[in-house]
């Protein structure tokens, strides 16, 4: 479509297990520092997984106008807010009148929030017929009205991060949630990327927001066999593309980001941070337990947003450069990912893969499932701001099916104009992301 | 914005599921002869909540294994009741549009897929899909310690095993469209929009749009959701969403949408998948459609209580929804000849609602006929919308009304009334979430 506009990100912010703001954590990434520790929310200490990368330190409080409007949010909801705070004010939203709050939208990619894990199980445990296996219903409806309370249930929603946003910053254009499992917030920012494209809105807050790291999320993960279980230093279990890796650290947290189309940005004089070239979403199509194995899938989707950025994957630019210089990996450190992901690669770009930098952040922040891919957008648009890529740490070992630049364990000052993210979900979801340098 | 050249979007194939089960032709039958699928829930035990009457399929009218090729049975060990739903509506979606895909594979109707697998799409709005209370209790409750309490310690070490190792797969939102995807093979473009009831409206919004920008020439489109179980019948009470369902009340006549009397909605179990497909694709292979998707839009209401149980009074963001869906159909409000609003029966909602189709319609605001559909099938949480729209279509299909029920009280299209024919082209659909999300669709007649 010749006459699209062109879609230009103007704010970023994040609340992530390194820190709540842009330069620090990015700090802390070319430090190569991890953000893992013992779960202390709650008694974990005789699950097969005892760690995790949580957000500390954080109050919601600093980041609205009026705490009490949002009292009963979940830490879900709490991070959307810290995250869409920075982004509103480095957009320089908070200053502007003039915006057209009908063609302002909101596309997340929220998870649910958070079980009232207490209450519900001891309502359930009280409501147990033991000899017919199975709830009593009056019991159980006694012990549940006793026990439970009504916002925390309806804040569990998972289009409630997406409400709080409306409320807060005064939002009444399209709205959406998309929950397309660990590639949502990838897919969430691609979407809003459309919805702007074909004119519907002036302006999108897009983003992710998700915790698991509670009892039946870390529960969940663990029988699926999807966690590492390491038994040694936290610091060093999340092991993207390393032979030795025994699968994903759960993270937590919340990346956001304000999509304009060029126009509107411009003639409200903010400053463009980078540009948003391609999106990319297909179906694997295959087995929900598994990804397809030759990448079928997480390679169409690379295509596609190759496709509409219109870059040749096959072709070095003018100065010898491969068509991308950063690949920020979906890389969550199971077996299979990491080996597919591989081979999705080599597939959409042969013999130039070798030549592009790919890492995966997850090494030090934790998957922060929902909220993954937006926290990894940023750090690309970060790392071309900064002209430094960011590490793959614990790569220690060598798979020797897993051939390509992982930029293992330090930083590496690159030049960096065009950048590809990927985020790919339980289920076969495959969404990737193209971002640019802003040459305004 | 209007889009002059924009590649047309037609409806080739209704896949509802509802109390009345699995296909259009039994729910159709029940709204012409007005009949109400409320009922006290049989379900489970639930008359020690406040609400305790829903709209359930019986079981004899669904069973997932009907719905799935034989070599995908065992696939449905590890569906949540909202994903067989999903399954069973994109199974009888398929078949209404006349495709084959990967699931005919070794039946007589197998071949070659109608369509390329990688230009199909799906769209399928979710909810919050909770754990089967007795299979997850089961396992809490062997993790109690020696004063009977849950101990998390008892459970990190052998409790979590008693749960089956795909357990989470069951109750992820997008595991709606991934049983979909695989049983179809859609590998086009794919996404579970989940915003409570306004989930399948938003999703067929957006399939609308793909097929329209090129990137996929037919979607799988709708939403499903269960509610049907306790929790999920709680949440909705603590929401104030429900009317209550002493002993001795009729649960047929207590959802009365637009009544300012109204005590409330009631749940229901169900929702549809749609076929969307392009016109010059359904003209291709000889397919009829049923009606055209002539536009769409959303917005978001402002919502005094921040969650959006309650929104805004003025209805100024619903009307911003119908005008822009309106014009974007390239329409007039006076062209409208009937509306399926989202009439819940949830008074203060159903006054938002009220005050916007008011401001958008004018003085034809309350000549306009009303099509119902919660005081039928109840309130289908993510499913909404696809019903909605399903039932939308066939209206314009048989040119004929459905009969109204519980309509005293009503400002709008008052009396009760029997099923009629009608002259209809165009058709409004509505639909606003617990949450405040809101989005209008426009139908228009095909034959």
């Amino acid at each position: 479509m010749p006459s699209s506009p062109r879609i230009v990100i103007t704010g970023m912010g994040w609340i992530t297990p390194l820190g709540h703001d842009l330069k620090s954590v990015w700090g802390r990434l070319m430090r190569s520092e991890s953000g893992m520790a013992p779960i202390d929310r709650f008694d974990a200490r005789t699950f097969p997984t005892t760690f995790a990368a949580q957000v500390r330190n954080f109050n919601v409080a600093e980041y609205v106008r009026d705490a009490a409007v949002h009292a009963t949010a979940g830490l879900n909801t709490c991070f959307a807010l810290g995250a869409a705070r920075q982004a509103w004010e480095q957009a320089g939203l908070s200053g502007f009148a003039g915006l057209n709050r009908r063609r302002a939208g909101i596309y997340l990619g929220a998870g649910e929030g958070v079980l009232d894990t207490e209450h519900y199980v001891a309502a359930n445990i009280a409501g147990w017929d033991e000899a017919a296996q199975r709830i009593d219903g009056q019991r159980w409806a006694a012990a549940a009205l006793r026990e439970m309370t009504a916002m925390r249930e309806i804040e569990q929603e998972p289009n409630m991060p997406v409400s709080h946003l409306a409320r807060e910053f005064g939002l009444r254009g399209p709205a959406y949630n998309c929950l397309t499992a660990c590639a949502a917030s990838t897919q969430a920012i691609g979407e809003a990327c459309t919805i702007l494209r074909r004119g519907d809105t002036d302006l999108m807050m897009a983003g992710g927001t998700h915790t698991m790291i509670h009892m039946l999320g870390v529960t969940g993960f663990n029988r699926l066999t999807a966690l590492s279980t390491s038994k040694g230093d936290p610091t060093k279990a999340s092991r993207p593309f390393d032979r030795d890796r025994d699968g994903f650290v759960m993270g937590e947290g919340s990346g956001m980001v304000i999509l304009e189309t060029l126009d509107h940005a411009l003639a409200r004089g903010a400053k463009p941070v980078a540009e948003v070239l391609g999106y990319g979403s297909s179906a694997d199509a295959f087995r929900i337990t598994d990804i397809q194995p030759e990448g079928r899938g997480a390679a169409a989707a690379m295509s596609m947003a190759l496709r509409q950025a219109g870059i040749d994957p096959a072709g070095r630019r003018g100065d010898g450069r491969a068509p991308i210089d950063y690949i920020s990996a979906h890389g969550t450190g199971t077996k299979e990912n990491d080996s597919i992901e591989t081979l999705a690669v080599k597939r959409v770009f042969g013999s130039l893969a070798k030549d592009i930098p790919m890492s995966s952040v997850k090494s030090m922040m934790g998957h922060l499932i929902a909220a993954a891919g937006a926290v990894e957008l940023i750090t690309c648009v970060l790392a071309i701001e900064s002209g430094m890529l960011p590490p793959t740490i614990n790569y220690n070992t060598p798979d020797p099916a897993l051939d390509l630049d992982y930029v293992p364990n330090v930083a590496r000052k690159a030049k960096v104009d065009v950048c590809l993210s990927n985020s790919f979900g339980f289920g076969g979801q495959n969404d990737t992301l193209i971002v640019s340098r802003w040459n305004g | 914005m209007s889009r002059p050249e924009r590649r047309r979007v037609v409806i080739t194939g209704l896949g509802p599921v509802s109390a009345f089960g699995v296909g259009m032709a039994p729910l159709w039958q029940a709204l012409v002869e007005g009949r109400s699928a409320l009922r006290p829930i049989e379900r489970w035990d639930a008359t020690g909540l406040p609400t305790s009457a829903a709209a359930e399929i019986p079981a004899d009218l669904f069973d997932v294994k009907s719905y799935v090729p034989k070599s995908y049975r065992k696939a449905t060990k590890v569906m949540a009741r909202d994903i067989e739903l999903a399954v069973g509506a994109a199974h009888e979606a398929v078949r209404d549009a006349g495709l084959v895909t990967k699931s005919h594979e070794g039946t007589p109707e197998g071949g070659t897929p109608t369509l390329p697998p990688d230009r199909v799409g799906c769209h399928i709005g979710a909810g919050l899909i909770a754990a089967d209370i007795d299979e997850l209790t089961s396992a809490l409750f062997t993790a109690r310690d020696g004063a009977g309490q849950f101990s998390f310690g008892l459970w990190g070490e052998q409790g979590m095993n008693n749960l089956t190792p795909l357990w989470l797969l069951k109750y992820l939102p997008n595991m709606l469209a991934c049983h979909v995807t695989i049983i179809h093979d859609c590998q086009g473009p794919s996404n579970t929009i989940t915003c409570a009831e306004t989930s399948a409206a938003l999703s067929i919004g957006e399939s609308m749009r793909v097929i329209e920008r090129g990137d996929a020439d037919a979607c799988l489109s709708g939403g499903a959701e269960a509610r049907l179980h306790p929790m999920g019948v709680l949440r909705q009470i603590f929401a104030k969403r429900l009317a209550p369902t002493p002993a001795g009340s009729n649960a047929a006549a207590i959802v009365r949408p637009f009544d300012a009397a109204a005590t409330g909605g009631l749940l229901g179990e169900g929702g549809g998948i749609l076929v969307l497909e392009a016109l010059d694709s359904a003209t291709k292979r000889g397919a009829k459609p049923i009606a055209e998707i002539a536009g769409y839009a959303a917005a978001q209401c402002f919502c005094p209580d921040t969650v959006g149980a309650i929104v805004n009074e003025t209805g100024e963001e619903i009307a911003s929804a119908i005008t822009n869906a309106i014009e974007q159909a390239g329409l007039t409000p006076d062209e409208i000849d009937a509306i399926v609003p989202f009439g819940s029966g949830i008074a203060s909602l159903d006054a938002s609602e009220a005050a916007a189709i008011r401001s958008a319609f004018g003085a034809r605001a309350t000549a306009i006929p009303f099509v119902q559909v919660m005081p039928f099938v109840g309130n289908c949480g993510a499913g909404c919308g696809a019903l909605s729209v399903a039932i939308a279509a066939q209206c314009l299909r048989t040119q004929t009304l459905p009969a109204r029920i519980n309509t005293t009280g009503s400002p709008f299209d008052a009396n009760a009334a029997p099923s009629r024919a009608a002259s209809l082209r165009h058709i409004l659909v509505m639909t606003t979430s617990l949450g405040g999300q809101t989005a209008a669709i426009v139908l228009r007649a095909t034959n």
